[in-house]
């Protein structure tokens, strides 16, 4: 295994753990501010995906896409907050679960409504596509290097946003204590929007990064929802740094098994099934990851309630 | 517009499946074929390919007593198995047709058989069905599921690849793909890798190809997983030559693709240029009903209807001894060309090795050769019918 191959190995880590930075950082936030379980997260991811495909169709400009996506998303996660979120801040969790689960199933059954079953697929707009040379004679392609460059910029905009700004002060201070704040005549349900939307847009981008990569279809947030929460409960729920500490772990831990896995079982065991069993053992590696962490650390990596 | 014309599909469909269990007791002579097939998700373009194909051999047939009921399984092996328990026990259907995956076939088709209906697969072949556990209820029109790797492993050979990476997803039919290709290639292999089925981010397995120094890749990737695969693989900057079967270039997945996949070899048992009269007709009509290119899958999904108009002709499907030999016979003439059944009810047949070109806008195949001459799968020794 050369240098080279590693190299472009950890770069592959790195990007999916970006995609999984931008659904999850939404998701904690809107988890440790409001203290509300979203799993309606994963359709703002296709609602993003399925706008960057349908206004890239319609103007032939990616990057008028990519913003459509990133608003598209905001816009449907301000709707989605004012008519439904709102009334469930004060209810359990299982109430909670119960109505965004819903939303997952009626934001799906409308986008197929809309869009029909069929997958839809976007190319990468050509100043996008081929690949640069990295050091060691290995190369990657320019589009996944964007993702991580994006994502990058994200986790710093995001950690000036809520370390500089009053903005920021505020939804601290409404992670440590919503009645507080709420009681020094902060309007709190403005921060609540504004966060829902903040999540719901980023969420949105990821999904319009990864449609030119993937087929974008009904249904494609669900796997992706489920390896965001994975990534939030290891970064400590409410943590944004733990979100994307947590992200790059899943993306790198995801990655590097299913690079290494074959070769590390073959020593063991020498058989045909070496192929079949690494296979489906490096898709559970996150998961054991993920209760070895809540067995030495429940709170996760980065609690803000430590 | 669409949404529209979807809920009148689905309103229809339900009228029709009300009005057919009111009428069961009056019309006994119905011929009724319940399809699990998948219509949404990534593997959607297969199921929908097949379903329009079975549907346009059943409007140019004269037999108007066929009803056809068909359900979107969304490649859920557990709602595949909800929906024939609900055709077999509710609607009471003679004959089950439709599944594309393997694993939805494997859950599916051993304890329908066993109930006494018949099965026709119009695509999912596994061995497990084709050796030991063969049953005379249980016929497959398309192909067993190593089929067409044979055919490419024993043209890598012609092709001079001495060290091929092959990859495939991690369920029956892939696994027999990889045995398939393995079975004739003499080739060594540079790598074998499964992945998860349904997977979309091929970054990883690139990046071990491109480092492997493989002379060529061999990937069976079905549906949406094909295109993706394609895609990050074109815009890796790889050079090595890649090759598959059909299922990794049919012309559905061409189309998504564009012109990453000019040139490349896939061997499939039909093609579209295939020159007799029963291919002819079948394009022809296919291109009128869908103004689109049939696809291997559309021609899977003729065959099964005809095959079972053709039985049909000489027996009722409650008849079932009858119906089974009408069956066997395979007295239908097929788009691919000479057809018969082996012993274990898989076809015997050729497979041709194409490649892809480009005919005014659309991407397509043409057959350069034929890879395989009156083709058995390697299991049929083992089935004891």
């Amino acid at each position: 295994m050369t240098a080279a191959l590693i190299l472009e190995q950890l770069l592959n880590g790195l990007q999916l753990g970006m995609t999984l930075f931008l659904m999850s950082a939404g998701l904690t936030l809107v988890f440790g501010v409001m203290g509300l379980i979203n799993l309606a997260h994963g359709s703002l991811y296709m609602i993003g995906a399925f706008c960057c495909a349908w206004i890239t169709g319609l103007t032939d400009s990616f990057i008028l896409g990519l913003l459509a996506g990133f608003c598209g998303a905001a816009i449907a996660g301000l709707i989605i907050e004012v008519l439904v979120i709102r009334r469930l801040y004060k209810r359990d969790h299982l109430d909670q679960v119960l109505a965004t689960f819903a939303l997952i199933l009626i934001i799906s059954e409308g986008t197929s409504w809309i869009f029909g079953p069929s997958p839809l697929y976007l190319s990468i707009p050509p100043w996008l596509s081929g690949s640069i040379p990295l050091f060691g004679g290995g190369s990657y392609p320019v589009y996944r290097l964007l993702i991580i460059i994006i994502g990058l910029l994200i986790a710093f905009g995001l950690y000036l946003l809520i370390t500089k700004t009053r903005l920021g002060m505020r939804i601290r201070a409404g992670e440590s204590d919503r009645e507080m704040i709420a009681a020094l005549g902060v309007d709190i349900r403005t921060i609540y929007t504004l966060v829902f939307s903040l999540g719901a847009a980023l969420a949105g981008l990821a999904g319009a990064l990864v449609s030119t990569l993937y087929s974008v279809e009904v249904g494609m947030g669900e796997p992706v929802l489920i390896l965001a929460l994975v990534v939030i409960v290891i970064g400590g729920i409410g943590s944004v740094k733990g979100a994307l500490v947590a992200s790059i772990l899943v993306g790198l831990v995801d990655t590097l098994g299913r690079v290494f896995l074959p070769n590390i079982l073959s020593l063991f065991i020498n058989n045909d099934d070496v192929a079949t069993l690494s296979a489906s053992l490096a898709s559970v590696l996150v998961y054991i990851l993920m209760a070895f962490i809540l067995a030495v650390r429940p709170q996760g990596l980065f609690s803000i309630h430590d | 517009m669409k949404a529209f014309s979807n809920s009148k599909g689905l309103l229809s469909t339900s009228i029709s499946a009300l009005l057919i269990s009111f009428s069961a007791s009056v019309a006994a002579d119905t011929t009724k074929i319940g399809m699990i097939t998948t219509l949404s998700g990534g593997g959607s373009s297969l199921g929908k390919d097949v379903r329009d194909g079975f549907q346009l051999a059943l409007k140019m047939s004269d037999n108007k007593d066929v009803e056809l009921l068909i359900e979107d399984d969304g490649r859920k092996p557990a709602k595949a198995v909800q929906i024939a328990d609900k055709f077999i026990q509710k609607d009471k259907v003679d004959i089950l047709t439709g599944i594309i995956f393997s694993n939805l076939a494997m859950a599916v088709i051993p304890s329908a058989v066993k109930k006494d209906v018949i099965y026709i697969s119009p695509n999912a072949g596994p061995s497990a069905l084709a050796g030991k556990g063969c049953h005379k209820n249980s016929f497959n029109v398309a192909w067993q599921n190593d089929n067409l790797h044979e055919a490419m492993g024993n043209y890598a050979n012609s092709a001079g690849h001495k060290n091929t990476y092959i990859i495939a997803p991690n369920y029956p039919a892939g696994k027999d793909a990889l045995t398939g290709y393995k079975r004739l290639y003499k080739g060594k292999v540079a790598g074998e890798v499964y992945t998860k089925l349904g997977q979309k981010d091929y970054a990883v397995e690139i990046s071990k190809i491109k480092a492997s120094g493989a002379d060529s890749v061999f990937f069976f990737l079905p549906g949406g997983m094909g295109i993706a695969f394609m895609k990050q693989y074109s815009q890796s900057g790889s050079t090595i030559p890649v090759m598959g079967p059909a299922f990794s270039f049919d012309q559905g997945i061409l189309q998504a693709v564009g012109a990453a996949a000019m040139g490349v070899k896939n061997s499939s048992q039909w093609n579209k240029d295939l020159d007799n009269e029963a291919n002819k007709t079948f394009v022809a009509a296919y291109q009128k009903e869908y103004s689109r290119l049939p696809s291997l899958y559309a021609s899977q999904g003729y065959d099964a209807a005809n095959l079972i108009l053709s039985a049909l002709k000489k027996a009722p499907a409650s008849d079932k001894d009858a119906f089974r030999v009408a069956l066997k016979a395979a007295d239908f003439a097929s788009p691919r060309g000479d057809f018969k059944f082996g012993n274990n009810n898989f076809p015997i047949q050729d497979i041709y090795v194409r490649e892809v070109i480009k005919e005014g806008d659309i991407f397509t195949n043409k057959i350069i050769s034929k890879g395989l001459e009156n083709h058995q799968d390697a299991y049929a020794k083992d089935c004891a019918l």
